[in-house]
């Protein structure tokens, strides 16, 4: 028996000529919270559309659950239990609240196929109880989120995750938009998770946020994994050289 | 964790703070139009638009009048309901007329009846095979088929190439016109049986109509399969991310207006009781274009069927008011093409007004 939930190998993303990622290898192990740096355009953001399957990999394995899988597209990912904000958020302004948190798995009355009948009045129930894990202000969740602000908006694409159970989460660039108190929030959600023993991989530039809450950090650097340090181990200054690439650690040499 | 003193995390859902949809404004527009031809008709022609001004009918309304203003409009409007599906995936069809002509023709030429006034109909397209006197379901089954497969290749197209909207139905648009001018070799093709005449005969077409902007009305607003064209319409990033398969939805979207396209055929070539090539011609534009006065946005994402039928009342409206005033078809279509013009800037104006709204 094995406790790891997410193990890549090799993973590898080119765009035509751009190696946004390159062989990376990376495991999560269950309860583990584990944080990706590295400067814009490192590859972090690649990384997670290639494990959420939201783009399909050049080359390279991927395990998730103790099973190798070959996710087919995002909702077979989800589906599995990989719940993720992405930095784009994924909303789609014309919906409200309720039909974004459940696009692509909306809870229905009657199955009929394409046509199944929406329960909106469920799906406006689960959402009230997932909002009241961020504590963001909307003041209608009926309304079209296109009028929303950033702050708003960020906080509905999170609560989508925190209303599903999930074996794995991922946050990129969660908190960027958001302001002190919903800071607060989603670093509230994220103890959470810690308590509730579910996994986490959190990509953020925060360096204050990275050492508070997370066990592990892993760091990009044009598109390749250059470390792998346990918090206990490292310190802020330590992370800044290997994100800038002052440092390389032994086991990532030939990657620098 | 940080209290809020809103509730649940400062979360309401006060129906009160509802924005207002957009129909509202549509139907406002359809009241005021109506209201300035009965000022014009007082002011120019000294008789009512709207009521019934004859001792010889009973009646509050002019019932005549209504009902040719939305007869005129049922058959466009019923291609419009499927145009309208399209638009708010963010998409256009611009096939729905030749598809008209080409149903029209095919699904016309098995439904011939086999005796004219007690004549064999030796013109029937399939007489020698002796395909005439065909049941119902032949021809509907063939008419509905072939909206079905033109609407599936548009899809296809869309959905799995890159060919956008515009070119693919526009290819459409030129093919499904050949198909109805090779089908006779350009002739008109008459004589319907009893039963195929009796489909859009009187005030059926308008039955049609109602019943299948109903059913839709109702799919995109109840069922997953309208949450998904407006999420595709919206931002088909979000709507791939979220994992729904947006090639084969669109597919899915295209075919239903081919197959409302065809069901316009087969009730208007009813209706006329004959089918020509040339049938059809523009309907695409004047169905997008109740769609557009109906608050469907061109960008995709917004819009409902409510608007679109709201959206061809104004257009009959229109054409049933200048004919009213007596006033020449060649203004009926100058004023219809500012219309069109106006409300996409209208709605453009809206989409803005929002966005500032969002910055202060
Ligand atoms: N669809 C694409 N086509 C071509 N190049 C791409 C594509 N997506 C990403 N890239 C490139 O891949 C590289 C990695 O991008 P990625 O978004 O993964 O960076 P990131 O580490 O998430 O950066 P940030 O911190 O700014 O979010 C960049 O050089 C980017 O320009
Ligand atoms: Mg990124």
């Amino acid at each position: 028996m094995t406790d790891i939930v997410l193990k890549t190998e090799g993973l590898t993303k080119h765009y035509g000529g751009v190696h946004a990622l390159d062989d990376a290898d990376f495991e999560i192990r269950q309860g583990e919270h584990v944080a990706i740096m590295g400067d814009n355009g490192a590859g972090k953001s690649t990384f997670v559309r290639q494990i959420t399957a939201v783009e399909q990999r050049t080359q390279g394995k991927i395990w998730f659950d103790g099973d190798y899988v070959e996710f087919d597209g995002p909702l077979e990912a989800r589906e599995a239990g990989i719940e993720t904000v992405f930095q784009t958020l994924a909303l789609a302004d014309d919906l409200n609240v309720p039909d974004n948190l459940f696009l692509g798995r909306e809870l229905v009355k009657l199955k009929l196929g394409p046509f199944s009948i929406l329960d909106y009045k469920a799906m406006r129930e689960s959402t009230l109880s997932g909002l009241e894990k961020t504590g963001v202000k909307i003041p209608n969740i009926g309304n079209a989120i296109r009028n929303m602000s950033g702050g708003q908006r960020q906080c509905v694409a999170i609560a989508r995750t925190a209303t599903f159970h999930s074996k794995l989460t991922i946050m990129d660039e969660p908190t960027a938009a958001l302001g002190v108190q919903e800071t607060a929030q989603v670093e509230n959600i994220i103890r959470t998770l810690k308590e509730q023993n579910e996994s986490l991989i959190l990509i953020s530039h925060n360096m204050r946020q990275v050492m508070d809450l997370m066990d592990r950090i892993v760091v990009f650097r044009r598109g390749r994994i250059v470390a792998n340090l346990r918090k206990e181990d490292t310190h802020g200054e330590d992370v800044v050289a290997y994100i800038t690439g002052a440092k390389t650690q032994d086991d990532y040499a030939g990657a620098a | 964790m940080a209290e809020t003193t809103h509730g649940i995390g400062g979360l309401t859902f006060d129906p009160r703070k509802r924005e207002m949809p957009a129909e509202i404004g549509v139907a406002l527009a359809l009241v005021l139009i109506v209201a300035v031809f009965e000022a014009l008709g007082w002011l120019l022609m000294n008789d009512s638009f709207l009521f019934n001004t004859r001792d010889n009918v009973d009646g509050l309304f002019n019932v005549a009048r209504l009902k040719i203003i939305i007869l005129q409009v049922s058959i466009i409007g019923i291609i419009a309901i499927g145009v309208t599906q399209v638009i708010i995936t963010g998409g256009i069809d611009l096939s729905s007329g030749s598809v008209v002509g080409a149903t029209a023709m095919i699904a016309m030429s098995f439904a011939q009846a086999g005796e004219i006034y007690g004549n064999p109909n030796d013109r029937a397209v399939f007489f020698e095979q002796g395909l005439v006197d065909l049941p119902i379901i032949v021809p509907l089954i063939v008419g509905l088929a072939c909206g079905v497969v033109a609407g599936g290749i548009n899809g296809l197209l869309v959905g799995y190439t890159r060919i956008p909207p515009f070119i693919a139905t526009l290819g459409m648009m030129v093919t499904a016109r050949g198909v109805a001018k090779w089908w006779t070799k350009g002739q008109p093709v008459s004589f319907p049986t009893d039963s195929y005449a009796a489909i859009g005969a009187g005030m059926m077409p308008v039955v049609i109509f109602g019943l299948i902007a109903i059913l839709f009305g109702l799919a995109l607003k109840f069922t997953v399969y309208g949450k998904h064209t407006y999420a595709i319409g919206s931002s088909e990033d979000a709507a791939r991310m979220s994992g729904i398969k947006v090639a084969r939805h669109k597919v899915l979207v295209y075919t239903i207006a081919g197959l409302l396209a065809a069901v316009a055929a087969i009730v208007l070539s009813s209706k006329n009781l004959t089918a020509q090539a040339g049938m059809g011609i523009m309907y695409e534009l004047d169905a997008i274009a109740m769609a557009v006065i109906g608050g469907v946005s061109l960008t995709g994402g917004r819009g409902s069927i409510t608007g679109t039928v709201l959206g061809a009342m104004i257009f009959g409206v229109i054409i049933s008011g200048f004919t009213f005033l007596k006033l020449d078809a060649y203004y009926q279509e100058m004023v219809k093409g500012a219309i069109i013009v106006g409300a996409v800037v209208l709605d453009q104006w809206r989409q803005r007004r929002k966005a500032s709204k969002v910055e202060k």
